[in-house]
């Protein structure tokens, strides 16, 4: 759709529009997913295709099960007592959830970079080591912590200080090693969770470059509650928002799912236009 | 300005500032006064006995050759003994529960509130235990080895609760972050959450260690003997440093109190650099997050 269509289309849709068929793969068919703490919906119904190297990004209030949907892709909250995953996550047409998968075996292949760095209080090598290691891939361990760093963009910043702690890296640079220590398990989704959010200016445009050369060979889904961070990186952005209920209880939605070009210009739900207009949130 | 000068002025509130001051300090000063008069009073008396004859003699009835060997021994061997009984226990206790227990479970609850309350039991009662089911039930003996178990009982739930709130203080994200890469819980444990912990886990030990070596109670209670002319062996008759004071202090010679100070001297060394060990473990491997 160009972007000099004047008309703005508003259909109501119950399943988000399809992609532009450039769009590759499907990676992650989401299929009406939920999660619950304890019973209580934090999120809801979710049906999204998810492609294969491309940035997707999902934007929304705080709030709106944003973080809480993006941890169904590698079954973070299996850890968290009482929460609860419905309907179905297929990974490459395999149920996520299925009854004889392991979490860790998917953790394996859905790496995953968090909203504060947290490097292990161990040497930058060790912390890139960490994953091969676990994994038991002994042989070539320095030439794969090399390309790892040299993919994450950190490599000639630490090449002569790899021995040191990684404490000592600055934020920028914690979050770049944290980024390198998801690829050296060579996985082949990379989930970000606000991954620049406690960065400075600078430190969040390198990430963000970073973004655009890692989705050559990686499928990237990235929350964020930036909207111009989803415009900058993402090729698809969906559009979360809170539902509440007339007795108090919030829950999240997906509200929008699109290319993210026409989430920003020509959003067919009027939620999305307040929000990315700036009228809300 | 003048008006204004005024609020500016000090108000008649000195006095009940300094009057807090003072009471603190004099707090400061008893805790801190008697310890050193303790101290001084102890150097002044035993000094001039901790010799090499004093650390290599076993006891005796003339106080001009008794020395406190055996009782040094016994108190080393017990050390040695309530870090190998204790550490791995507590340590696995205090995995479990941080890691594996589930809060919601009853049994786990249980368990918890009984090691709070185990640490508060006055060691007398441990003694008690000891006696009835190491020394006579299972039929150990007045041992060496029973004095090390039954220590290793008094000192436990400290070593439990040190070794939890060390693996409580390794922030949550590290453990995301190596489950995220797709660790097992086994490994996010073994490779991420020990390792962070280890100085914190240490330290407690060492504190406990010291508490433990420093008990008489549950000692005297099992049977341990002041007397002893021989090293102790880890299945034979035994005594302990603070026994052994016990035991001299009890004495009606002027010879043997000085005696008694030299050995609490010898015991203070121990104890004092035990942790001291406990204060650089803990600066040394202090982290930041």
């Amino acid at each position: 759709m160009s972007m000099t269509d004047a008309q703005p289309v508003k259909i109501a849709q119950d399943r988000p529009a399809t992609p532009a068929p450039a769009a590759g793969p499907v990676v992650f068919d989401v299929q009406n997913v939920g999660v619950s703490y304890d019973g209580n919906m934090a999120v809801h119904e979710v049906s999204m295709p998810i492609h294969a190297r491309q940035v997707t990004a999902i934007i929304g209030p705080s709030g709106c099960g944003k973080s809480t949907f993006i941890r169904v892709f590698n079954h973070m909250n299996d850890l968290i007592p009482g929460a609860e995953v419905h309907g179905k996550v297929l990974y490459h047409g395999e149920d996520l959830y299925g009854k004889d998968v392991d979490p860790v075996e998917v953790r394996k292949q859905i790496g995953m970079v968090f909203q504060k760095p947290n490097p292990f209080p161990k040497s930058i090598y060790d912390n890139v080591a960490f994953g091969p290691r676990v994994l038991g891939w002994k042989k070539g361990l320095d030439e794969r912590v090399e390309r790892a760093l040299n993919r994450a963009a950190l490599w000639d910043e630490v090449k002569d200080r790899l021995k040191s702690s990684a404490l000592g890296l600055s934020g920028g640079q914690q979050q770049r090693l944290c980024i390198a220590r998801a690829l050296a398990t060579e996985p082949e989704v990379i989930l970000m969770d606000e991954p620049a959010s406690a960065l400075d200016p600078i430190a969040t445009t390198r990430i963000e470059d970073l973004m655009h050369e890692l989705k050559r060979d990686y499928t990237i889904l990235i929350v964020t509650h930036n909207m111009q961070q989803a415009a900058r990186v993402a090729d698809m952005t969906a559009f979360f928002s809170v539902d509440v209920a007339p007795e108090g209880k919030r829950t999240g939605i997906l509200v929008e799912y699109d290319e993210t070009t026409k989430i920003f210009t020509q959003p067919s739900d009027q939620r999305t236009e307040d929000y990315v207009t700036g009228r809300f949130g | 300005m003048s008006v204004q000068a005024t609020h500016l002025r000090r108000r008649g509130r000195d006095y009940r500032e300094m009057l807090f001051k003072s009471a603190l300090l004099v707090s400061l000063i008893i805790g801190f006064a008697t310890l050193i008069a303790l101290l001084v009073d102890v150097f002044v008396t035993g000094w001039s006995h901790v010799t090499w004859q004093f650390l290599t003699s076993p006891p005796s009835t003339d106080p001009t050759i008794a020395g406190a060997r055996p009782a040094i021994l016994a108190t080393i061997f017990l050390g040695i003994m309530l870090i190998v009984f204790t550490v791995p226990i507590g340590v696995g206790t205090a995995i479990y529960l941080e890691e594996y227990a589930n809060r919601k479970r009853w049994y786990n609850r249980m368990l918890e509130v009984n090691i709070q309350n185990l640490a508060a039991v006055p060691s007398i009662v441990y003694g008690i235990l000891g006696l009835a089911f190491i020394v006579r039930g299972i039929g150990l003996g007045r041992v060496l080895l029973a004095g090390g178990l039954i220590l290793t009982l008094v000192v436990l739930p400290t070593v439990i609760i040190a070794a939890r709130e060390a693996i409580r203080s390794v922030p949550d994200s590290i453990r995301q972050g190596a489950y995220a890469i797709g660790a097992t819980q086994w490994q996010v444990v073994r490779r991420q959450v020990l390792p962070a912990a280890i100085p914190g886990i240490a330290t407690g030990a060492i504190l406990a260690l010291s508490r433990g070596l420093g008990e008489t109670a549950p000692l005297i209670l099992i049977g341990a003997v002041s007397y002893i002319a021989f090293d102790p062996t880890i299945l034979g008759p035994f005594t302990a440093l603070p026994i052994q004071i016990y035991q001299w202090v009890r004495l009606p010679q002027e010879e043997f109190r000085e005696l008694a100070a030299a050995a609490i001297i010898v015991l203070l060394v121990i104890l004092l650099s035990l942790n001291a060990v406990a204060i650089w473990l803990r600066n040394r491997y202090q982290r930041r997050w």
